[in-house]
């Protein structure tokens, strides 16, 4: 079996899975967030129920429109407090305690290998990147889960992605992803499970990992993961967390293997309005950009912050671009702090913000106006995602942001790189 | 189920959450003031267009993006009564169903219907007809409990009625 069938096998106390079959799983984590969870919350009601299945396994994480911008955001912020406190759910991360939810669940060690983690966010599929089997969904599949603590699945099967060779910066595991997906299609892995492996794989941080499961979503994926390794392993180490191992058999089953070589990766970058328009960044150099957003679940950690800062330090953004930066948590925000990010980004002209989603999905802090241009390290760049809908969005990564952020039009960040 | 017949609204590929429903809406979880704001991104005429029709046809990955439910949410409070597309982003088929709108997957969508096609889905036989070409259309397999779940109008009404998985 793969690892995400072995998962589904515990979880549903069978020996075996195989793909296409239907099975009700336990699920060990449930999170929700201020925008899905009060949908959610109503459902829960109008189901019956009245107290969630275990509190204990429920995180509660605001971080979609934080701090609240308008009087209905902060409304929806203060029902799902009073829920939270009325249901003893211990695990809540207010505004200034936490972060980004996907960021969260991993930092905090609440999504652990072997688990099956459930979030009402398309994005809980990043958690994949410590061997958890972590899945999205809608509202009212997640109050279902808050009062039954299961939800059914079909098994899907597994789709291998074999990365070789080393990623070496200015190149990081966003170029990567991006190239699997202008490869594969925007629904290439569509239903299927993502495992991302190999040799360029084992050697990349729990973080750059996250940025690749971050997007399995992205390529239709039900979830993406990687196979808990040594990293894995010192990651949860340092939580002082027990965790259990799984990982996939050697003759196990993959529906296919694409693979590619890492040193062979340019600077990639996906083109409006679809994540799938993916070209190399030096074949879009001079489109002009009004804005440069660093943060969002797929690339606002410590190292994206640093890959940044390195081309950012001692120079100034050029002076028609606001340079937006949101750690994904405050713990890395308070990290960037302690090693002189934070005092560097803001020397070369950025705003840093607080841990949000807000502006990656055009809610607030750094929505766009008509016919504005944004490069961003976030994963969706459809039409309107940020703002008006003649604006326009362009995913890469955090080097390739910071050296269009400087140049106020796309840039190779290779020119700036030492 | 009652049979659902209705006129073809035509959409092509990758329609996605954004698309459907804004994320600036979704402070609000009043679904039928966010209705007034149904696919505006995509096309500003498409309440316009829908006033006629109940059903769309769309071709691969309708639904990807973001696991809002308000976007299945919306599309059903504008009137519409199923979508049948080539295939779906799984989460937003998922919610459709939890939510009582009959979300089909059938092959070659796009040569199969015009828009305005009259059409009948027939969930208790598992059975679209194209009424206007007067031809039988073969749908994608509807496994349990995918099934049960949309005879009984969606999750609340299953779950309510079942009283566990």
């Amino acid at each position: 079996m793969t690892l995400s069938e072995k998962i589904l096998a515990k979880s549903s106390s069978r020996a075996c899975v195989s793909p296409g079959e239907i099975v009700t799983c336990d699920i060990d984590l449930l999170m929700l967030h201020e925008i899905t969870g009060p949908l959610a919350v109503q459902v829960f009601e109008e189901m019956g129920f009245k107290k969630v299945w275990r509190s204990e396994k429920i995180a509660v994480i605001f971080d979609h429109n934080i701090p609240a911008s308008d009087v209905n955001s902060a409304e929806q912020m203060k029902a799902m407090r009073s829920f939270v406190q009325k249901q003893g759910i211990e695990r809540f991360y207010d505004v200034g305690r936490g972060g980004i939810a996907h960021q969260i669940l991993v930092q905090e060690g609440l999504a652990k290998p072997s688990s099956i983690v459930v979030g009402a966010d398309s994005h809980t599929c990043t958690a994949g990147a410590v061997g958890a089997f972590a899945v999205g969904v809608g509202s009212t599949e997640a109050a279902a889960i808050l009062g039954t603590g299961k939800m059914w699945f079909k098994v899907p099967s597994t789709v291998r992605i074999k990365v070789m060779g080393e990623v070496k910066e200015p190149i990081t595991s966003k170029d990567i992803v991006l190239e699997v997906i202008g490869r594969i299609s925007s629904s290439g892995a569509l239903y299927k499970a993502v495992e991302f492996s190999g040799e360029a794989i084992s050697k990349m941080s729990i973080g750059a990992r996250m940025t690749l499961t971050n997007m399995a979503v992205e390529m239709g994926a039900k979830t993406g993961l990687i196979e808990p390794d040594e990293v894995t392993c010192k990651h949860f180490q340092s939580l002082n967390e027990s965790i259990e191992v799984l990982t996939s058999d050697r003759d196990a089953a993959y529906e296919r293997t694409l693979g590619l070589n890492s040193l062979e990766i340019e600077p990639k970058i996906a083109a409006p309005f679809s994540v799938d328009k993916v070209m190399d960044v030096k074949d879009l150099e001079g489109e002009r950009i009004d804005q440069a957003l660093l943060g969002s679940c797929t690339n606002g950690r410590l190292e994206d912050l640093r890959i940044a800062t390195r081309i950012l330090e001692g120079r100034r953004i050029h002076s028609r671009v606001r340079l937006l930066v949101n750690p994904a948590s405050m713990k890395i925000y308070r990290q960037a702090v302690q090693e002189g990010l934070i005092e560097k980004l803001v020397d070369s002209g950025a705003a840093v913000c607080c841990p949000t989603c807000g502006p990656c999905l055009g809610m607030s802090q750094g929505v766009l106006a008509a016919d504005e241009v944004c490069i961003s390290t976030s994963n969706r760049n459809f039409v309107g995602r940020m703002g008006d809908r003649s604006s326009k969005v362009y995913l890469a990564s955090p080097a390739t942001v910071a050296a269009s952020a400087l140049t106020g039009e796309i840039t190779d960040p290779r020119r700036f790189w030492n | 189920m009652n049979p659902v017949v209705g006129s073809v609204l035509k959409l092509g590929d990758d329609i996605d959450t954004d698309a459907i429903i804004p994320a600036h809406y979704l402070t609000s979880t009043d679904i039928s003031s966010l209705t007034e704001h149904v696919m505006e991104n995509f096309d500003p005429s498409f309440k316009m267009r829908l006033r006629e029709k109940r059903i769309i046809v769309a071709g691969r990955n309708f639904g990807c993006g973001s696991s809002r439910e308000h976007a299945p949410l919306v599309l059903k409070a504008a009137g519409v009564q199923a979508i049948v597309a080539e295939n779906f982003a799984r989460i937003f088929f998922r919610n459709s169903i939890n939510i009582g709108l009959i979300a089909l997957e059938a092959p070659n969508t796009s040569s199969s219907f015009n828009e305005g096609d009259r059409v009948q889905i027939d969930i208790d036989r598992l059975e679209v007809r194209n009424l206007t070409r007067g031809i039988r259309i073969g749908i994608g397999e509807l496994s349990e409990p995918v099934l049960s779940i949309l005879k009984a109008g969606g999750l609340v009404r299953y779950l309510k009625a079942k009283g566990e998985w």
